[in-house]
């Protein structure tokens, strides 16, 4: 537990390791083993501590580690007098860090593990600065989580969204991987604008920015529960960093379009990292947002209708990756509509659920997404169960999972959430029960749309033996000699040999530009390096959900009665466990049995929307595909208001960008017209005065000068007749001088 | 036979019309080698006067002045004839009269 300061910079190191030496040096093999040795050893390292964690009483669950100051004392003016603003690199694990770090890195493993297979047919540098990345994004990560003071945890919150930005933007060569790197990078600094002004709140309330004493400091201020405090202008500045991050209302925008980026970092995204981070920090903060209930009202209503509104975007969307974008946003305002209630637990528990079946979700998809050779439009897939028997399975079961099919761990996650949001609101209940009926709804379109039915993807050449192939779509690939269809991502070459044993020998590979890509043989069960993963994850799907069985099915609650203590004994927490809790020693046991009774009645409930929703996905997209054309056909305005996801992209492409770009136009126009021309003007300036003092330089200094010279010379035009440079003649004239002085002297005496 | 003995007179003599000789070959002449070879003969005019001298007082400063001008004369030789050598690869010609550089 000493050692979990080593969390963050494990994968770190192997980022720069990967960074530095693998861009250049590297093969695939040792690019990927370095990137999930990283992620193994850090994964070692946080069940350690987790372990050891546990092991303490739950009283005593919380452990500090401070590496070393990093900002020195800085005296700055608080609300009540002259603060000190220092930070240090404090970590803390305590529950709710247990239980993400063992997320982080456990289901970041298993995530590394599956891309060294999916993305093989990437360059020999490309694939070393994915992973490099990868092991970034899961530093930030757990930089983030293990952070004891906001502003380490900033220094998480920005890299997970520089991270983010990388890896979107992983293929920059195609426009618009690189436009989705900037959407997600621009729509998170506006979130993170939120939340560093929120921070800087904090510190002007509380005098400090350590998350333990702001708890402290907190639990003795009243609760503003009629008047907008700031203690809520904090938590909504703070939240407003939080839908940032976890794409709620309104910064939701960038989620969709991050699967622009590669399967596997859909999958980061979406299950470990980056968009539980704003869900994680409500719930840091618990007693903070405890204390403003109107912010948490507002959560709660932001999260219930980002879960709505995801779900019927869901509804229509025929990219599978799309949908399972639109999932993830739904199922992040399921656990922000907990957060809102007060049961940061359920939200927590949510959150882990949710890791795992939508990590085997977007993994399941990228299979498929691999199989198809590129294609993830789910109109040209159908009835793969077929080729892909292991995919298949673990989707279903991860489908079954986020549904809520019990007993499975979505069914127990949502259930508590939905039940928190019962006793608090019953309207939000409902739209949750809504929305719960969507999900079950879109999922199992999306797996009939892709498993079932006829194939109606594109044709293969056929000399194929048709033990892979079953006589439905034999029938159907008729045509021969169909190219590979174009294939930006994925598909491996790591495969080849794999083809070879199952459909003989691969045609001649051709040679030019797209040699790298082998011919397509049809749909094909993925490599084991990815369906082990996928299994790993099925099988986490199936039983995380057990750690925390409510007590109406005689469980105890388990991982709420973990989380206890890092929400600070929320009284919200409280006031359910009041109403049905049977360990509540003074309840009576009637009291219980209707609380046990009401929970078998909403449970019930929820089984049956989502059978419901179940049934209705499988008659509209198996029994009877005609039905949603002609349902499209008759509502088009609603179909189309789906399908163009409320245009809230083009609302923000007309409002915002556009501004954004009409103010930059503005200023560019100020810069051009007064800025250059007050420099232009002065270059002009200069000219011309440098002209003048040329003219002055010439004229009159030069001419002194030269006045100098010519006079020299003209007077003396005389004297140097003299001097004609002849030796002889100047010995004549000693000789004649020594003659006459001779004269003198001998003569003249 | 009579012979008159030698005298300083004589000396001075013999001096004095080697001074004159080199004087007049210096102002004359336009070869510079002449000239130069005319200035040693001025040189050697003065050694006879100093060597005379020394003789007739009987006290070894003229011999040893007379050492010292021969070996400064051969030191200006030198540094003469290389300037003599410049100045030919400059102009080609050894005649005094191309040298007035110096006219003003």
């Amino acid at each position: 537990m000493r050692l979990i300061w080593l969390l963050p910079l494990i994968p770190a190191a192997g980022a720069a390791v990967n960074g530095l030496a693998g861009v250049r040096w590297f093969g695939r093999a040792a690019a990927g083993a370095v990137a999930c040795l990283a992620m193994l050893s850090a994964f070692a390292v946080a069940l350690t501590a987790s372990i050891a964690l546990i092991r303490l009483p739950p009283e005593a669950r919380a452990y500090d580690v401070t590496l070393g100051p990093w900002l020195p004392p800085i005296p700055l003016a608080t609300a009540h007098g002259i603060g000190s603003f220092a930070a240090e690199w404090a970590f803390r694990l305590d529950p709710l860090a247990t239980v993400m770090i063992l997320v982080v890195t456990g289901i970041g493993l298993l995530i590394h593990v599956y891309a060294t297979a999916y993305m093989m047919d990437e360059p020999r540098g490309g694939y070393a600065r994915f992973f490099c990345y990868l092991n970034l994004f899961c530093a930030f990560m757990l930089l983030l989580v293990l952070a004891s003071n906001f502003l380490v945890m900033f220094i998480g919150w920005e890299g997970v969204g520089l991270c983010s930005y990388l890896l979107i933007g992983y293929w920059y060569e195609k426009g618009s991987a690189a436009t989705a790197g900037r959407k997600a990078f621009i729509t998170n600094r506006i979130g993170d604008w939120g939340f560093l002004l929120g921070v800087f709140g904090v510190f002007h309330v509380f005098g400090t920015v350590d998350f333990h004493a702001v708890a402290q400091a907190v639990s003795s201020l009243p609760v503003e529960q009629s008047h907008f405090g700031e203690l809520s202008i904090i938590c909504l500045l703070l939240f407003i960093g939080a839908t940032g991050k976890s794409a709620q209302i309104p910064l939701f925008v960038w989620l969709p379009d991050a699967m622009e980026g590669p399967t596997p970092v859909s999958a980061l995204i979406h299950a470990a990292t980056m968009v539980t981070a704003g869900v994680y920090m409500v719930g840091r903060n618990a007693v903070l947002f405890q204390h403003a209930p109107l912010v948490l009202a507002i959560i709660a209503i932001v999260g219930t209708l980002t879960a709505l509104m995801a779900a019927t975007i869901g509804l229509v969307q025929n990219d599978i990756k799309r949908v399972l974008a639109y999932s993830t946003v739904s199922q992040l305002g399921y656990m922000f509509l907990a957060a809102g209630v007060g049961a940061f637990a359920a939200s927590t528990f949510h959150l882990l659920t949710h890791a795992f079946f939508k990590a085997l979700l977007f993994l399941g998809s990228g299979a498929v997404i691999h199989a198809m050779a590129g294609e993830q439009d789910m109109q040209r897939m159908g009835g793969l169960r077929r080729f892909l028997p292991v995919t298949f399975v673990t989707m279903m079961i991860g489908a079954l999972a986020i549904a809520g099919i019990p007993p499975l761990a979505g069914f127990f996650s949502k259930d508590e959430i939905l039940l928190q949001a019962f006793s608090k609101n019953r309207a939000l209940w409902a739209l949750g029960s809504v929305t719960a009926l969507m999900t079950a709804f879109y999922m199992f379109r999306l797996v009939a749309l892709t498993f079932y039915g006829v194939y109606r993807g594109p044709s293969w050449p056929r000399h194929v033996p048709p033990a892979v192939g079953g006589p439905a779509t034999l029938s159907i690939a008729t045509a021969h000699g169909v190219r590979h269809p174009v294939d930006p991502d994925a598909h491996g070459l790591a495969h080849v040999p794999q083809h070879d044993l199952s459909h003989g020998p691969a045609h001649p590979v051709p040679i030019g530009p797209a040699a790298h890509a082998h011919e397509w043989h049809g749909p094909h069960e993925a490599p084991s390096a990815m369906t082990w993963p996928l299994m790993a994850l099925a099988v986490g799907a199936i039983v995380c959900g057990f750690i925390s069985i409510p007590p109406a099915l005689g469980g105890t609650n388990a991982l709420e009665r973990f989380l206890e203590p890092s929400f600070g004994g929320t009284p919200a927490a409280a006031t359910v466990e009041h109403a049905r809790q049977p360990r509540a020693d003074a309840e009576p046991a009637t009291a219980d049995q209707a609380s046990n009774g009401r929970e078998w009645a909403l449970m019930l409930l929820a089984v049956t929307l989502a059978g419901a929703g179940v049934a209705a996905a499988w008659r509209l997209y198996v029994t009877r595909p005609e039905i949603p054309v002609r349902l499209a056909a008759r509502w088009p305005g609603l179909h189309s208001l789906l399908w163009h996801k409320y245009f809230v992209d083009e609302f923000y492409g007309a409002t915002l960008v556009r501004s954004t770009f009409a103010s930059a136009r503005g200023l560019w126009t100020f810069d051009a017209r007064v800025v250059d021309g007050a420099v232009n003007g002065s270059g002009w300036m200069t000219r011309t005065v440098s002209w003048f003092s040329g003219i002055f330089d010439r004229v009159v200094v030069d001419g002194l000068v030269n006045f100098v010279g010519w006079s020299a010379d003209e007077g003396s035009l005389v004297v140097r007749r003299g001097q004609t440079g002849l030796l002889q003649n100047y010995l004549l004239l000693i000789v004649l001088g020594v003659c006459v002085f001779l004269t003198v002297y001998l003569f003249a005496r | 036979m009579h012979f008159t003995p030698i005298t300083p007179y004589h000396y001075l003599l013999l001096s004095a019309a080697l001074f004159s000789v080199g004087v007049i070959g210096v102002m004359v002449r336009r070869n510079i080698i002449i000239l130069f070879m005319s200035i040693e003969l001025m040189f050697n005019a003065v050694n006879i006067n100093l060597v005379a001298f020394a003789a007739l007082y009987r006290h070894e400063v003229g011999q040893a002045f007379a050492v010292f001008v021969i070996a400064v004369a051969a030191a200006e030789a030198a540094v003469g004839l290389g300037i003599i050598l410049a100045f030919y690869r400059n102009k080609e010609t050894l005649n005094i009269d191309e040298m007035n550089l110096m006219k003003g």
